[in-house]
């Protein structure tokens, strides 16, 4: 079997809120522009492992890492003290559980990762947030709104909007926490589509609470359980021929 | 079951008898509050014209007026308002976003909730002793309002500070998301939503100064003042003067404190003039007010 590049490795990383341990010696490797998902049941720890990956962890007192975020081709260690988070932020991107757009027109949401980097000038803005909103398939819809405030889009729009802001600066990862658990099934539809679009351009890493989409459009797919990981394989494998009893458990319905 | 309504019958009965204590209690402050109101217009109604407004306080009543106390009031109040909105913002920002949560921000906090309780003559007292005697500023317009900036700067700290809290997480999770630092999401996110806060603060802090009266008396306004501080717009380069700070001044609740301490009748009438006046301006600024958080509630909703 040929292994695809890997674009960055966990290695036996443990995550502390205070004295609450919620993961323990968490190893996977994410492989570039592949899709990978993180499925378990609720509280298992797959937000705070995709919160380790843009150091949004950093922004709350009391929280710690022990172990290693590889990213690749640098190999820097994501994670580490030494590194500024504001550079991890800039590499790797992250759309949310419930859409955020921010109070401000829809323009200036897309262009906001662009300004926070320097970039004023109006032809380049313009630009770049027309290429992110079609990537974001957004822009046929929007195109003669532009200025108009993001809140006056439904919600499946706002997610979108917020995927195309996430998208303006050409992040290596994009990550996302169960981005459609707050959407309708339409709206649902639309973004997985869009998310499996997105894979030839940047490699991701998604959390779902929902076994079916991480079935219907990941590649690789890893089951949680309390802080660990208990399986990590090729989707298809994983959901034919679970190799561990708790995830044949999980995935057939039986807790979770 | 005749138990039950006639239980039912009891709570009812308590029911009713609190409604309409609450609604005589209810009544007690607006009867009191229109009938002092009705009483201050039929004094001084007859005396608000142009005149009254465009005349220094003279030793005739009828000729009598307030120009040099509203204008002192106007240039203290925007002493105030550029001492305390720069000042209480930053302070609030600093909490809200900055400061580590410790014992020592728990210190400042409480004694931020407390500065809001102490009387206004303390503050007077301590203007006095550093604006007047440490600091030289003399007894102007300046050293007033400073003073008054330190009364309401607890309040605009406050107002900024849930101005801030009521910007949800997400929100700035969403910036920091972007690579945003710190400053980045001040000044792009905290600064703009808690705007509406912030001037709701503010304003109702302004409108609280407009009546102070201890502490401007404490540092030493003139009761009688006929002649205006140097102004501030010139007509030579560079346009701008800031001369008029300096300058001795009286304010409106200062002038209707002279005026009701007269024997005649004709200076009572002015009195009431002045505090029609007066209370006309705080309604003015406490309407500002809300006008301004329901076009923010309305811009931005979360
Ligand atoms: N900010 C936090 N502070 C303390 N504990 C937290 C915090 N966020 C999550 N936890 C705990 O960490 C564990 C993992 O949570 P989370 O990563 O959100 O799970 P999931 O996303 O899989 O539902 C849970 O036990 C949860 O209660
Ligand atoms: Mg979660």
């Amino acid at each position: 079997m040929v292994m695809d590049p890997i674009k960055a490795e966990s290695k036996n990383l443990d995550f502390y809120y205070g004295n609450l341990q919620a993961l323990k010696n968490v190893s996977l490797q994410i492989q570039e522009r592949k899709i990978t998902a993180l499925i378990g049941p609720s509280g298992c720890g797959k937000t705070t492992y995709l919160r380790c990956f843009n150091r949004m962890h950093d922004l709350y007192p009391h929280n710690k890492y022990h172990g290693e975020i590889i990213l690749y081709p640098d190999e820097i260690n994501i994670i580490s003290p030494s590194v500024d988070p504001i550079e991890v932020r800039m590499r790797i991107s992250m759309v949310f559980q419930k859409p955020n757009p921010f109070p401000k027109s829809i323009f200036e949401n897309v262009a906001y990762g662009l300004r926070v980097r320097g970039i004023s000038n109006r032809s380049i803005l313009s630009e770049k947030v027309e290429k992110s909103l079609r990537s974001a398939a957004l822009w046929d819809e929007i195109k003669d709104r532009l200025h108009l405030p993001a809140f006056d889009l439904s919600g499946g729009q706002q997610q979108r909007l917020c995927i195309a802001r996430a998208l303006a600066t050409d992040p290596e990862i994009l990550l996302f926490d169960e981005p459609t658990s707050a959407l309708d099934p339409i709206a649902t539809g639309k973004i997985e589509e869009l998310i499996m679009g997105l894979q030839e351009h940047v490699t991701i890493l998604i959390v779902t609470h929902n076994m079916q989409q991480a079935a219907r459009i990941s590649d690789f797919t890893a089951f949680m359980y309390l802080g660990e990981v208990v399986e990590f394989g090729d989707t298809d494998n994983l959901f034919v021929n679970p190799q561990n009893k708790l995830t044949e458990e999980y995935i057939t319905g039986r807790f979770g | 079951m005749e138990d039950i309504k006639q239980r039912i019958k009891i709570s009812k009965y308590w029911n009713s008898l609190f409604w309409i204590i609450g609604f005589l209690s209810t009544l007690v402050g607006l009867v009191l509050l229109l009938v002092l109101m009705i009483d201050l217009f039929m004094d001084g109604a007859p005396r608000l014209s142009y005149k009254f407004f465009s005349s220094f306080p003279s030793r005739f009543p009828e000729e009598a007026g307030i120009l040099s106390a509203w204008v002192g009031s106007f240039l203290v109040l925007l002493v105030t308002a550029g001492a305390a909105i720069p000042l209480g913002v930053a302070a609030g920002i600093y909490l809200e976003e900055y400061a580590r949560k410790n014992w020592v921000t728990d210190i400042i906090e409480i004694n931020i909730a407390n500065l809001a309780g102490v009387p206004s003559i303390v503050y007077g007292l301590l203007a006095l002793g550093l604006f007047v005697y440490l600091l030289k500023f003399g007894e102007t317009i300046l050293t007033a309002g400073l003073t008054l900036a330190l009364l309401i700067l607890p309040m605009v700290i406050m107002a900024t500070r849930e101005g801030i809290r009521a910007i949800p997480g997400s929100i700035r999770e969403a910036s920091y998301a972007l690579g945003a630092t710190k400053w980045q999401t001040v000044q792009w996110h905290i600064i703009p939503y808690s705007m509406g806060g912030i001037l709701t603060g503010v304003i109702i802090g302004l409108s609280r100064a407009i009546g102070e009266t201890a502490p401007i008396i404490t540092v030493g306004a003139l009761t009688f003042i006929a002649f205006l501080p140097a102004s501030p717009v010139t007509s030579e380069f560079p346009f701008i003067s800031f001369k008029w700070l300096m300058d001795p001044f009286t304010v409106m609740p200062i002038q209707m404190f002279n005026w009701v301490s007269r024997p005649q009748k004709a200076f009572q009438m002015n009195a009431a003039a002045a505090g029609i006046v007066l209370m006309g301006m705080t309604l003015l600024m406490n309407g500002v007010a809300i006008y301004i958080r329901y076009k923010f509630r309305k811009k931005i909703r979360w």
